[in-house]
Parts: C-alpha cells; sequence; structure tokens
C-alpha cells in the first residue's frame, strides 16, 4: 500500500499559486526527497499532507486516510519536523518530549520507555534537563526528530532537516535518517534544496520547480538521464588518431574535442579508464591527465528547469515565497 | 471529531503553569500594576465623593474594579500567548497533534484561568492587607465565580482576535483598541452615573460592566443590578466568546 498518495494537488495562496497540480506516490518504506529551491512550493506541500492547509483542488491521502477527511486520523499516523523549530525555549528537552507525548495519548510508561529510547537515539540523554533555551541549533534540530518518532509515525514528514546546520552536524543528522528509515522501516518524506543531501538520502526524488514537479525518478536514474558519465582526457600533440579510433568504440555516447582536452560521455567511466588508456598507447596519444566528472543532481535540475538552483533563489521570480523567517539564535 | 481529550487540556494547562511561575518578571509586572492603581488611586481619591457610589469611600468602591481589571489584562494576554506561539513556531506543534480543536481552545481557557485567577486572588489578598474587608465573608465564593466567568469571557475574546492575527503588533494594537475602552467603559474606576446616556449605553454593551458591578454586588452588597442578573448575563457572555473563539479557531488554517 502507498504511504502517501497526491493527485492533482491544487494550493493557490491570494494570487500566486503554490503547488499547480501535482501528482506523486510514495510507498510505505521509502525515503523519498522534494528537491527545489526555496519558494517552489515544498513547504506547503508537506503542510498539506501534515493537515495544517486544506488543498484548494485535488486528492491527498496520507496511510490511506484523505487529509481533508479525518484530519486527526491522519495527524496520529505522522511526525512533522517542521522548517522553522517548532519548540517551547522556556522548557527543558524533556518537557518538550513529555508535552508531545501527553498529546499523542501515550500511557505514562510508554512515555518513559519512548523518551529515554529517543534521547539516546539522537545523543541528548544527558542535556534533557537543561532548557531548550540553552540549546545550539544542531541541538535543538536532534531534539526535534527526536520528538517526531515519539509516537511511531508510519510517516515522518522532515521539511528541511539541516538548513543551516554545520557539515558536521548535517552529517550525523543525515546518518540518524538514514538508520531511521532502515531499521526502523519509517516512511519518510523530506524537503531540501540541497543537491547533496536529496542524492545521499534518497531513494527517489521529485524535483519541483514553481510549483510543478519537473522530474521524478532515482538518484541515480535521473543523473543517468544525462547521459552517463563524462570523461576529460588532456592528451599531449595530436589527437587526432585517438579521436578515430574512440569514433568507432561503440560504448561511448559522445565525443568532444576542445583545445587539447577531449571529453568523453560514457556510462560507468570508472570501469571504462583502463580500457581508454589501452586505446590511446595503441594509437600513439600521450594522455596527460584524465578526469572523471559524474553528473550530480544540479546538473538534473539545470538539465529539466533549465536554470540551476542557484540562479533559481537568486532571480527572486518563484511563484510563491515565503517569509522565511528561520530563529537561528532561540 | 470533537471529542474532548482530558489529557491534552492537561498538558496545555500544565505547560501555561509551568511558563508562569518561570517567567517570574513577567509575574511580577502583571501584579505590580493593578496594585499600584490600588494604593494610588485609593489613596489619592480617598475623600472623593462621586454620584453612583452610594456614600461609601472611595478605596472600597475601586477594589472590585481593581479586580475587574486585572482579569480583564490577564485574560486577554492568554490570546497574546497563543501569538507568541505561533511566532516562535510552537503553535504548528501544538495543532499538528491528534487533538480536536476545542480540546486545545479548552487547554488554553483551563491555563489562562488559573493564571489570572491566581493574580486576582493575590490581589485581593494584598487588598486585604491594606484594609479592605468584604461585606461578608461568605460571598467570596460568589465572587470568585464572578472572577471566572470574567476571565473566561476575555480568554475568549482573545482566542478570537489570535485566530485571526499574525503577529503580536496587530495583536497589541487590536487589544488596546480593545481592552482600554471595555475597561473604562466598565465603570471600574468610577461610577458612571455621571455620564450622558450613550456612554452608559455602551458600557451596558460591556461584559465587564456586569463583572464589576457583580463584584461590587458580592463584595460591598451594593450595586446597580442584582448579584444573580450579573451571574446570569456575564454566564452568557462566557459561554458566546468561547464558542466563537472555538470556532474561529477550528477554521483557521496554519495554526
Amino acid at each position: 500500500m502507498a504511504a502517501i498518495t497526491v493527485a492533482n494537488l491544487v494550493k493557490r495562496f491570494a494570487e500566486v499559486t503554490a503547488v499547480d497540480r501535482i501528482s506523486f506516490s510514495v510507498a510505505e518504506g521509502e525515503l523519498f526527497g522534494l528537491l527545489g529551491p526555496n519558494g517552489a512550493g515544498k513547504t506547503t506541500i508537506i503542510n498539506i499532507l501534515a493537515t495544517l492547509l486544506h488543498p484548494t483542488s485535488g486528492e491527498a491521502e496520507v496511510a490511506g486516510i484523505p487529509v481533508s477527511g479525518n484530519r486527526d486520523a491522519v495527524r496520529r499516523q505522522i511526525g512533522v519536523v517542521f522548517q522553522e523549530p517548532a519548540l517551547d525555549v522556556r522548557l527543558t528537552g524533556r518537557e518538550n518530549l513529555q508535552f508531545h507525548a501527553m498529546m499523542y495519548g501515550l500511557t505514562k510508561p510508554q512515555r518513559k520507555e519512548r523518551i529515554a529510547e529517543v534521547l539516546e537515539l539522537v545523543d541528548l540523554a544527558d542535556r534533557a534537563d537543561q532548557l531548550v533555551e540553552k540549546y545550539s541549533g544542531g541541538m535543538k534540530r536532534r531534539l526535534e526528530i527526536a520528538r517526531g518518532l515519539i509516537q511511531r509515525p508510519r510517516v515522518l514528514f522532515l521539511d528541511e532537516p539541516t538548513l543551516g546546520l554545520d557539515t558536521q552536524t548535517r552529517r550525523r543528522i543525515w546518518d540518524y535518517i538514514r538508520s531511521l528509515n532502515r531499521n526502523q522501516r519509517v516512511t519518510i518524506i523530506l524537503t531540501t534544496h540541497y543537491m547533496e543531501e536529496a542524492d545521499f538520502l534518497c531513494d527517489r526524488v521529485a524535483i519541483i520547480d514553481r510549483g510543478k514537479i519537473a522530474a521524478l525518478d532515482s538518484p541515480a536514474h535521473l543523473k543517468n538521464l544525462l547521459g552517463g558519465d563524462i570523461l576529460h582526457l588532456e592528451t599531449a600533440g595530436r589527437g587526432e588518431p585517438l579521436v578515430k579510433a574512440l569514433k568507432k568504440t561503440e560504448w561511448i555516447r559522445e565525443l568532444k574535442w576542445h583545445d587539447g582536452t577531449l571529453s568523453v560521455t560514457l556510462n560507468r567511466g570508472d570501469t571504462r579508464i583502463p580500457a581508454l588508456m589501452h586505446i590511446a598507447q595503441q594509437t600513439g596519444t600521450v594522455i596527460k591527465s584524465v578526469n572523471l566528472s559524474k553528473p550530480s543532481l544540479e546538473d538534473v535540475f539545470l538539465h529539466f528547469t533549465g536554470r540551476t538552483i542557484r540562479e533559481e533563489e537568486a532571480s527572486g521570480d518563484t511563484p510563491f515565497r515565503f517569509a522565511h523567517r528561520r530563529r537561528q539564535g532561540r | 471529531m470533537s471529542a474532548i481529550q482530558g489529557i491534552a487540556i492537561y498538558v496545555l494547562w500544565l505547560r501555561d503553569i509551568k511558563r508562569l511561575f518561570r517567567a517570574k518578571s513577567r509575574l511580577m509586572g502583571t501584579l505590580l500594576m493593578p496594585l499600584f492603581f490600588l494604593a494610588f488611586l485609593g489613596t489619592g481619591f480617598k475623600r472623593a465623593q462621586l454620584p453612583g457610589m452610594w456614600g461609601m469611600n472611595y478605596s472600597g468602591f475601586l477594589t472590585p474594579g481593581i479586580l475587574g481589571m486585572s482579569i480583564l489584562f490577564s485574560s486577554s494576554f492568554t490570546g497574546l500567548s497563543v501569538i507568541w506561539d505561533r511566532e516562535f513556531g510552537f503553535l504548528k506543534e501544538i495543532m499538528v497533534a491528534p487533538v480536536s480543536r476545542i480540546s486545545i481552545v479548552l487547554g488554553r481557557i483551563a491555563g489562562g484561568l488559573t493564571t489570572s485567577l491566581f493574580q486576582a486572588l493575590a490581589i485581593f489578598a494584598v487588598s486585604l492587607v491594606i484594609g479592605f474587608r468584604p461585606r461578608q465573608w461568605l460571598m467570596i465564593f460568589p465572587a470568585i465565580a464572578l472572577m471566572i466567568l470574567i476571565s473566561i469571557t476575555f480568554i475568549g475574546i482573545g482566542l478570537s482576535f489570535a485566530a485571526k492575527m499574525r503577529d503580536t503588533q496587530g495583536f497589541n494594537l487590536i487589544m488596546n483598541f480593545v481592552i482600554f475602552p471595555l475597561f473604562f467603559l466598565s465603570g471600574a474606576l468610577f461610577p458612571l452615573a455621571g455620564f450622558p446616556g450613550w456612554v452608559r449605553i455602551l458600557s451596558r454593551l460591556d461584559p465587564l460592566t456586569y463583572g464589576v458591578d457583580g463584584l461590587r454586588a458580592a463584595l460591598l452588597g451594593q450595586s446597580e443590578l442584582p448579584l444573580l442578573l450579573n451571574l446570569g448575563i456575564l454566564g452568557a457572555c462566557a459561554l458566546l466568546s468561547v464558542l466563537i473563539g472555538a470556532w474561529l479557531f477550528e477554521r483557521s488554517e496554519y495554526l
């Protein structure tokens, strides 16, 4: 059964269409990513699925329950970690978790056991009785992830889980997310505008641009759509004999000769380097250097939207820009 | 799903209580203002005699009014705390929980009510120290009932505004345009007997008027309307404002 089904979902605000006829489904146990620049509509999709916003039109189901129907039934199935911190900083970490566990109707022994369990999971057991005010950004994030897990949700939403965190903390949170998905079999839907994050974590990625899905597939497939890896061979002297020989080689998709450097597009470039060197030797070509570049999701985004994510964010003409008020200091 | 979930109401209440006693400066601040009013106005106008005061001394006349004022301000504060939660993001944590909206509203009311009742009783205790005496000690109980109803009424009004407002500035503006007129029209500081007729009609539309008059009926034994009538009207106001607040809360998005 699908954990999430979305069909022709539309969300219009006063004058902008933030989500424009989006359809996708997420399988049980999948780690699914929504990738796109700020303002592409990712958070709006999450907020609709988490029952905080009503869709303008279209259908959305979580664990088989329509989000516009029995909202409390949907709420019982999900955990949400919002993009902006949603902690009470005047309570301690443990009190925040207790509040949450009670709101979800857990019994006292359940609360005790699970709070200890999630605190252990995110390494906050020793800081649990401090006021959240005193926590660093990374600690707050981890506490929020822990909180989203207390009720053992079937589906966990993570909205920009590592936004504004340092590289080290980001890696640790990636590891948590991955092991959650693998070991606890939680279906996870995350939004991100970090290419590496989507690439590293997600089974499948939907590229969201201006409220629409531009592409949807596994990161590997998406990258393959671009035609594979690119090998740059720098040659000394004449390269023509090598070009001639390579043109006859069937596993090469594309060849470009530019300023003494040969760019070869091919699949599994790393495994073809020895063969290429062999051909070069046979044609008497001297290779000065070899550089293998793998296509990134950044290239994929560029391919499908004609813009890079950074350009998109800088242009400011995205259909809907949230008033991002990220409060790191609290 | 409009079931009332006791545990959710309890945990929302518990959070308010914890926050109340951790924010000691706020607690002191909200206690001090009514006490200043009581001390300075009560002393300064000691010999004042106005029509509608039934010939009693001013500080005695003022004390029920200051109790009403304290409850008015502290109860409206509940709406502000909802907006703070929205600004700090915590409101989403509450709204995404599988808890009926009516339970959330009731939890807020329970927390706000406890806070404002605690403050009102503290001020009442101080007024006893500086010489105020209720006409009959047993009449404290209907007085407390009135305080509860005043509090619920204005928590409901505050929540209604909070359901519609996005930031504290807007809320403060609106509340100042609402709270201060309600305060002055209620006759908490002075009798409205000497005012033109249209002011007295406006004051009849102000729920706090019945609260203050009821408190005077209970504590002083003197009032414009009988105690039970004040209780009845105020009870209806409280019910109405809770229903409106809950309804607006249920409908609003992104809370």
